[in-house]
């Protein structure tokens, strides 16, 4: 296995009026192809900036991202984007299907192709029926799957979710989870979860990133040894899942004092001791 | 409640009519110059029957409709154009505020100059009127694109083109719709206001035909028809609104989820 997304020293600092923030300092890891790694860090530390210096969206003040080895400097063709804001990222002026459709129309795709490809991604995410709904008929949730929908049918090797889930309820928030892992398991792609909720960076990652304060540096990096099959009510009581989280949360917290020194950056994914 | 307010308003506009009745007959205004409701509504039924009033209609919808054409499209085409390439709306912006504020009438002169009483002259008018009104609606409407909707589009590869089209334009279409409905009006005040004082031909012209001959109650008629064009113009921009607008917040209302 090869490094699918390589992300080299990224810094970055916004200019502008007068003011110099620098949101991300210096930040190094990689991500395998057909790996689901969980960013985590505290509120404000810049994730949300590194993803999208990932994405092409925004161009990082120094270091690069890598994807399949090439040099991200605009949004690339493999990478899908799934933001936080569902109602903002999904057009109100267009059905479902449509919405779904649009990236595609992009391609170099038959309409034969991009409606079997439409199709596809609804019923991966159990929406056939909500194609001729405008998404604001739907509840979050839904919506968040027609989000998840156009990035599916999209075809991409890597899949960037920026907190996708933090503005659902908690139930729907748990089938989301299982939804995203599920794809993940199905269709084998890269997919970088940023989240700021621990419980949730756990259950979901195979490995997952903590991220210090702003300035943002990579504080640690754990494999996630739990069984490949997780479901909530099992996963989440298993006494393993709670010293991982334990130990993330004893990260962030720490991340956030700005105490415990920072762990040399290319310091490989290890797994925390058993307690 | 919806009924009560139709049997209010119609009870209002009843009582009115029967006010413009009333007050020339007693004598509180002079017949001569304020004839009574009934005076008016048999002179317009009169102009209803004359084919020369038909034509002059038919000269002030045209100058409208063309006027307000142009102006839509001109404004659109223009306001699409000033925020789409980079530091043009910068370097226009301050052009604009003069221009913009200059009162449309100001160049009837300029008209006469050019194209006499013909069409154009009503054109230049009308148009020089609406353009701004859908212009300044434009660069609104493309400053209100929502940025994640902006981020989306770029992530998944949509070109400027497509952006455009998927994303600015309908982002962008309740305020140019505001702007048609805004233009819409002004380019009927701008039609009828250059038949009255150019001369074109038109209802305005018409309206100064019968106050010049002493004509009366067939000049009251023909302003109660520009009324009743401006009504039916807003009610249909009103319509054409909500249509296109069906998506939106301010037309769908609440949905049940």
């Amino acid at each position: 296995m090869h490094a699918q997304l390589d992300v080299s020293g990224l810094h970055k600092v916004y200019e502008g009026s007068g003011r110099h923030v620098e949101a991300v300092r210096d930040l190094t890891f990689t991500v395998d192809a057909g790996e689901l790694v969980c960013l985590v860090g505290p509120s404000g530390c810049g994730k949300t900036t590194l993803l999208k210096c990932m994405g092409g969206l925004l161009t990082p003040t120094a270091g690069e991202v890598l994807l399949g080895g090439r040099k991200v400097s605009g949004p690339p063709p493999g990478m899908a984007f799934v933001f936080q804001e569902y109602g903002r990222s999904l057009f109100p002026w267009m059905r479902v299907g449509e919405n779904v459709e649009l990236p595609l129309k992009q391609k170099d795709l038959s309409k034969a192709r991009r409606r079997e490809l439409v199709a596809d991604a609804l019923e991966s995410v159990g929406l056939t029926e909500a194609a001729g709904a405008y998404p604001w008929q739907l509840s979050g949730g839904m919506q968040q799957r027609v989000a998840i929908a156009r990035a599916l049918a999209y075809e991409p090797e890597v899949l960037l979710m920026d907190e996708p889930f933090a503005a659902v309820d908690a139930q729907t928030r748990a089938d989301l989870e299982d939804l995203v892992r599920g794809l993940w398991r199905e269709r084998g792609i890269t997919i970088l979860f940023v989240t700021h909720d621990i419980d949730e960076a756990v259950y979901l990652g195979e490995r997952v990133v903590v991220l210090s304060a702003s300035p943002t540096v990579v504080q640690e990096q754990l494999k996630v040894d739990l069984p490949v099959e997780r479901d909530q009510l099992h996963t989440r009581v298993s006494p393993r899942f709670a010293e991982l989280r334990t130990h993330v949360y004893e990260q962030i917290q720490a991340a956030k004092r700005g105490t415990l020194p920072v762990q040399d950056r290319l310091t490989p994914s290890d797994t925390p001791p058993l307690r | 409640m919806r009924g009560l307010n139709t049997a209010l308003g119609a009870a209002g506009l009843a009582a009115f009519l029967a006010l413009g009745e009333v007050v020339p007959r007693v004598g509180i205004v002079k017949e001569a110059y304020f004839p009574p409701t009934s005076r008016i509504a048999s002179a317009f039924w009169d102009e209803l029957q004359d084919g020369a009033f038909w034509s002059a209609l038919d000269d002030t919808l045209t100058g409208w409709a063309l006027g307000l054409a142009i102006a839509v499209g001109a404004g659109i085409v223009v306001g699409v154009l000033l925020s789409v390439v980079p530091y043009l709306r910068e370097a226009t912006a301050s052009t604009i505020e003069f221009l913009r504020p200059i009162p449309s009438v100001a160049l009837i002169p300029l008209a006469v100059l050019l194209y006499g009483t013909e069409l154009r002259s009503v054109l230049l008018l009308v148009v020089y009127a609406s353009f701004w009104q859908i212009l300044i609606q434009v660069l609104y409407g493309v400053q209100d694109v929502d940025p994640v909707a902006e981020e989306t589009a770029r992530s998944y590869g949509l070109g400027t083109w497509a952006r455009v089209r998927h994303v600015l334009w309908p982002s962008a279409l309740p305020y140019v719709m505001t702007g048609v409905r805004l233009a819409a009006a002004v380019a009927l005040i701008l039609t009828i206001t250059a038949e009255l004082v150019i001369g074109a031909p038109g209802l305005g012209a018409t309206i100064m035909v019968a106050q010049t001959s002493q004509a009366v109650p067939e000049m009251y008629a023909l302003i109660v028809v520009t009324g009743l064009l401006g009504l039916l113009i807003n009610v249909g921009a009103r319509t054409v609104e909500r249509r296109a607008l069906a998506w939106h917040q301010s037309v769908r209302g609440e949905v049940a989820v």
